[in-house]
């Protein structure tokens, strides 16, 4: 079994540590081994993986690997399966992930479930559940193919230290003179913390009235510890807020441990990406909106009442 | 310059889903179906390309009789040729990948556009597996794209931000909101679309690589608790739930 990890700045990213606890969890119950694969120019940082229940750590490291390839790194991953005789490959659902994992997994003819909320082993076979239709339904997928390749949505695995051996071992590079090679990185993502990625998102909608009043917002994500997401008619208002922040089917799924929805009437797009959130509170003065029918808490007013509060009462608390 | 635009037929998103007899497919009989608003972008993009530069842009779908709306409306908009490739989409992207690129490979296309994700399926993994199995360049959910003799620029979405990618003609690419702005079909093009043939091909069926096991709703969420009192009573009161009884704090 092989995980494609990802890393920045020296460390692995925390999506592919989930990916890994959850390939160290599979391969425990197949009773095989677990390798973490690294592709890349500068593979510094890849040692921890070993953390995270890697029997072996592979690198696939060359100059002509510094710039992110679809083409270069999927014919990396490819390699590394066969050189390894993998029957399962994992990687996280990251924008990379996503990119390069399908590409993979066409080259080794293997079948691909995206972005998937649970995984197990079944008579040596991996089956993948994930959401579908907007999360209104839930599919569980079986493999036919020899190779199985899955990606793993961030924040729904636990990324949990196992340690294991991690003896380094490094296999070849692709010849190079890739078909497609990322320039430049023109504008950074939203914040810090990419919203996928966090375990508390404080989100505003329409109800924010202006992109300023967002502050507030970011007071109390300040507060909790989270990053602020937005709705799409948030985001389309032309208030300076990014795409990069939306939530929904047109926007990023998310998965945190705490989504608080203020001034957001719960449309079934928004609802698309926040659904799996473990508690959902919702602000919001109009009873009959929505979002109330998911919210685990559902607080019935004015945000701009409540918001300040709760990042009173949270100050409070983590004092 | 020939383009591919792949078209997939989806089910509206406020549909109410549900599940078929079979227990893993999604039950049509009340579905209300459009074509995948992402793809609506890789179409669009197609048609500026034509209007700019010259270009032959083809319809494909892949799936069955009634996807023939879907290529309608392209027609409507502006393709020029359609194509249903006739094929049930049983949820496979490879399946359906392997069926576009014996398509695109019988044909000559040097750019294939498609939506980055099918509205529903969220696979994100047809644009991918096709510019595998034809050997092509590619660049995913694609803001911004520039084509020059034998080359394209691209602005995709990353999560560190927004990457420019550079590579080779031909190529797969994948669209994503705000590439453009979707124009709407007009009369005049509705009645020519309606004059024009959608071509039909046969599909050949190999074996799927997923299999969908079982489709099912999702578990209701537990009954939510509102909160009482003025603003600051409701924040203390869920400070606590959030601590105490969700502890998520
Ligand atoms: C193809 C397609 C894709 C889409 N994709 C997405 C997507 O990815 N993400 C997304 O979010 N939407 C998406 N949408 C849009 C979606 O349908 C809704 O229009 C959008 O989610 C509404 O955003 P909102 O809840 O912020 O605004 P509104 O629906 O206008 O709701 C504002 C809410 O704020 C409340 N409010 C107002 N003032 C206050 C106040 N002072 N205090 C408390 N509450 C207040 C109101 O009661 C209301 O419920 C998509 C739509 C389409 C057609």
């Amino acid at each position: 079994m092989l995980v494609f990890c990802e890393t920045k700045d020296g460390k692995i990213r925390k999506p592919s540590l989930e990916a890994l606890s959850e390939g160290r969890r599979l391969a425990d119950a197949a009773g095989k081994s677990l390798g973490a694969l690294f592709v890349g120019a500068d593979l510094a940082g890849a040692e921890e993986a070993a953390q995270y229940g890697a029997d072996a750590i592979i690198k696939v490291e060359a100059p002509s690997l510094a710039a992110y390839s679809s083409d270069g790194y999927a014919q990396a991953i490819a390699d590394a399966v066969q050189a390894k005789g993998a029957t399962v490959l994992l990687a996280a659902a990251t924008s990379a992930g996503r990119d390069v994992a399908p590409r993979a997994a066409a080259r080794l003819g293997a079948g691909y479930a995206a972005d998937v909320t649970g995984l197990a082993m079944v008579d040596g076979r991996l089956e993948a559940t994930r959401p579908v239709y907007a999360g209104k339904a839930v599919s569980v997928n079986r493999f036919e193919s020899a190779v199985q390749v899955a990606t793993t949505r961030p924040n729904v695995f636990v990324a949990a230290p196992c340690p294991k051996a991690g003896a380094v071992e490094s296999l070849p590079a692709p010849a190079g003179g890739f078909l497609a090679v990322v320039k430049e990185i023109l504008a950074k993502g939203g914040g810090a913390v990419d919203i996928s990625e966090a375990d508390v998102i404080v989100a505003g909608g329409r109800g924010l009235k202006d992109g300023a009043n967002f502050a507030i917002l970011q007071e109390l994500a300040d507060a909790l510890g989270g990053v602020v997401g937005a709705s799409r008619a948030a985001v389309d208002a032309g208030w300076g807020l990014p795409h990069s922040i939306q939530v929904g089917q047109t926007g990023k799924v998310v998965s945190p441990t705490l989504y608080i929805a203020c001034g957001i009437s719960g449309a079934i797009q928004h609802v698309a990406g926040m659904s799996g959130s473990k508690v959902i509170v919702a602000i919001n003065k109009d009873p009959e909106a929505p979002i109330f029918k998911l919210a685990t808490y559902g607080i019935v007013g004015d945000l701009f009442e409540v918001v300040p509060e709760l990042t009173k009462a949270a100050k409070a608390l983590k004092q | 310059m020939k383009i591919l635009v792949a078209l997939k037929q989806v089910p509206d998103t406020e549909t109410k889903i549900r599940i078929g007899a079979d227990g893993k497919s999604l039950d049509g009989s009340d579905v209300k179906w459009i074509t995948s608003p992402y793809d609506e972008y890789a179409l669009e993009e197609a048609l500026r390309l034509k209007e700019s530069a010259g270009a032959e842009v083809t319809a494909a779908s892949v799936g069955g009789e009634k996807a023939k709306d879907v290529l309608r409306n392209a027609l409507a908009l502006g393709a020029d040729t359609a194509v249903l490739v006739k094929a049930e989409d049983a949820g496979d992207p490879l399946a359906v990948a392997r069926i576009l690129a014996a398509f695109a490979k019988e044909r000559g296309f040097e750019l294939v556009l498609l939506g980055n994700k099918g509205f529903g399926g969220d696979n994100a993994s047809v644009g991918p597996m096709l510019a595998e199995l034809l050997g092509w360049a590619q660049a995913n959910v694609v803001t911004k794209l520039e084509l020059s003799a034998g080359a394209f620029r691209a602005e995709r979405e990353s999560d560190a931000g927004t990457e420019v990618v550079e590579g080779t003609l031909p190529a797969v690419v994948t669209a994503q909101r705000g590439l453009n702005e979707p124009r709407y079909a007009n009369l005049k093009g509705i009645m020519a679309a309606k004059k024009k043939t959608i071509e039909e091909v046969e599909a050949a069926a190999g074996a799927p690589a997923l299999v969908t096991a079982s489709l099912a709703l999702p578990p209701a969420r537990p009954e939510g608790r509102k909160l009482e009192g003025d603003a600051a009573a409701q924040a203390a009161a869920l400070v606590s739930l959030l601590r105490d009884e969700a502890k998520v704090l």
